[in-house]
């Protein structure tokens, strides 16, 4: 800071006052003052926020738990899970096909993600909602040849349908660029190893591969997860009543604009804590024997077991 | 051993090519290796010495020839007299009897030095868990590494991790060893407990085909010693023949280096 006396450490000085170990840190006044101004301006910001009477917290507290914003918290959690879980599944085939040396495989790969990546969501979903306009009858027959079951499009494609296959899509087009990118990082001498011990492609990549890539796909992930949950969102142009959908419907009613949204901003922020914290311990699994000697006891014994199979 | 009947070798290659694109690598490799033989195949980088025994196990596909281990052509079946290629599970099921040791050791870094030894043999040779377990751990013990069951690779030294990679190895019980250069990644004093494993292993009966740099292994282990140079063999015979006395100019040259 002030150009006042400093002395690079020459080699003259004594031994004893030049022991590190007896170092200490200088007092930072700027820091301390810094701080101050930042605290202040938090808590003043706090206290708007909190006597601001048009936040309307009263509302926010007697709407929280309404039983039409819990319906819409599990609809939206719900497909949030279901999403997922088939966005993951299909993802990792789409990953292992595109990887695959088969032209056919990886070709229709690239098509799948270059397609559900290059187009916005929200206008995949409203696609999906009128899939009936397009096609009004729904129908499993022989390429060219007769026809063997039929359905009304109107009958499958319900607002549910349409926000499971949107999501799950879209959701499973960025999940194969993220498992792709884990299955590249893997060592190529792993994959070597389990076929000259003379495993199957499908046993390679269970036992040796996937195992290994997760310490780079779990924190992606994680990340499409949260973004699932927002995402979901989306599903309430389509008449999905989601938590989003739920809480407009109240303020359709009681003109509550802000106190509802607060209530629907509070229960994502809570979800998506929560899920910081699942992923911080997930990641200590995969990272597991990463670590030296010591804090590894416990993770050896659940992985004992998973040897087992 | 048991009475000398008239033995088949383990081991047959027969006018071995191979070829990365336009550069060959291997340009007719005719070898046979009868079992309980320790073979030691030297020669310089770039000889294809690697890279032929990574045919063996069909890491790599060979474009002429053939080689064939336990009476069975690697990769390929004979029907209706013609010849055609294995599927990949089929190719795996040939793998089962070959155990490979790697220069990078290549242990699975996310499984403890017990997963390691077992998974091969409970989960490909469908070993109970219970009597695999036991066998590692006489493995271990015979490679000087009981105490490591619990370990994971990245806590152990380079040495200490190509002897649990041989004892994997080991553990499926293969009729054939393949070592690809299992000293050239180790730290100069950690490459004497390793060398001193395969020693161990050599007085065994076990067959094993041996890529090094260590000349003095395959003076000691070796019943025989493959030069290779320029994708050829170019000389064979005894230890003390190949490498006392070498009859081929440029076995003389690569010898004369290490002297």
């Amino acid at each position: 800071m002030s150009g006042s006396t400093i002395h690079n450490a020459s080699p003259s000085g004594d031994a004893e006052f030049r022991d590190v170990a007896q170092a200490h840190a200088p007092f930072r006044t700027g820091r301390l003052v810094l701080w101050l101004i930042i605290a202040l301006i938090v808590v003043n910001f706090g206290w708007i926020v909190a006597n601001n009477e048009n936040f309307g917290w009263p509302v926010v507290a007697q709407y929280f738990f309404d039983p039409t914003v819990i319906s819409g918290l599990y609809v939206s959690l719900g497909l949030t899970v279901i999403a997922m879980v088939l966005g993951v599944i299909l993802g990792l085939l789409i990953a292992i096909a595109r990887l695959s040396s088969d032209r056919l495989a990886s070709s229709a790969a690239s098509l799948f993600i270059w397609f559900f990546r290059g187009t916005p969501l929200l206008v995949q979903l409203i696609f999906w909602y009128n899939m009936s306009t397009l096609f009004p009858q729904l129908s499993l027959s022989i390429p060219f040849g007769p026809t063997l079951a039929s359905w009304d499009t109107n009958s499958v494609i319900t607002p549910m349908t349409a926000a499971i296959i949107g999501l799950a899509l879209n959701e499973a087009a960025y999940m194969a660029e993220i498992i792709r990118g884990g299955l590249l990082s893997v060592d190529r001498g792993q994959s070597e190893t389990a076929e000259a011990f003379g495993m199957t492609r499908a046993r390679a990549l269970r036992r040796i591969i996937i195992p290994q890539a997760m310490r780079s796909i779990v924190p992606p992930t994680g990340n499409q997860l949260i973004s699932m949950i927002k995402a979901t969102s989306l599903v309430s142009v389509i008449a999905m009543a989601d938590l989003l959908y739920s809480v407009q419907s109240i303020y359709n009613r009681t003109f509550e604009i802000i106190p509802m949204l607060l209530v629907a901003v509070l229960w994502y922020l809570l979800i998506t804590s929560i899920l910081n914290v699942g992923q911080s311990y997930i990641e200590a699994y995969y990272g597991r024997s990463d670590r030296r000697n010591g804090a590894a006891a416990k993770p050896i014994a659940a992985a004992t077991e998973e040897a087992s199979h | 051993m048991t009475a000398p009947v008239i033995q088949k070798p383990l081991v047959r290659a027969r006018k071995v090519h191979k070829a990365f694109d336009k550069l060959e690598v291997l340009k007719g490799i005719d070898l046979d290796i009868m079992p309980g033989e320790v073979v030691v195949v030297l020669g310089p980088s770039g000889s294809g010495k690697s890279t032929f025994l990574r045919c063996i196990n069909h890491l790599e596909a060979i474009n002429g020839g053939y080689i064939e281990v336990d009476g069975e052509q690697i990769g390929y079946r004979l029907r209706n007299d013609r010849l055609e290629k294995l599927s990949d599970n089929a190719i795996a099921r040939q793998r089962r009897k070959i155990g490979m040791v790697f220069q990078q050791f290549n242990l699975y870094p996310h499984m403890t030095v017990l997963q390691n030894i077992i998974e091969a043999p409970v989960g490909v040779h469908g070993e109970s868990r219970s009597d695999a377990v036991a066998n590692a751990k006489r493995l271990l013990e015979r490679v000087g590494l009981s105490e490591k069951a619990d370990a994971y690779p990245r806590q152990l030294s380079g040495g200490q991790q190509q002897r649990v990679a041989i004892a994997r190895a080991l553990a499926i019980k293969p009729k054939l060893m393949l070592f690809d250069e299992p000293t050239s990644a180790l730290d100069p004093e950690l490459v004497g407990e390793v060398l001193a494993t395969m020693r161990d292993l050599s007085k065994q009966g076990l067959t094993m085909i041996v890529v090094t740099h260590e000349i003095s292994f395959a003076r000691e282990a070796a019943d025989r010693v493959v030069f290779m140079d320029g994708g050829k063999i170019v000389e064979m015979g005894k230890p003390e023949d190949v490498i006392g006395n070498p009859q081929h100019p440029r076995t003389q040259a690569f010898l004369s280096r290490f002297l």
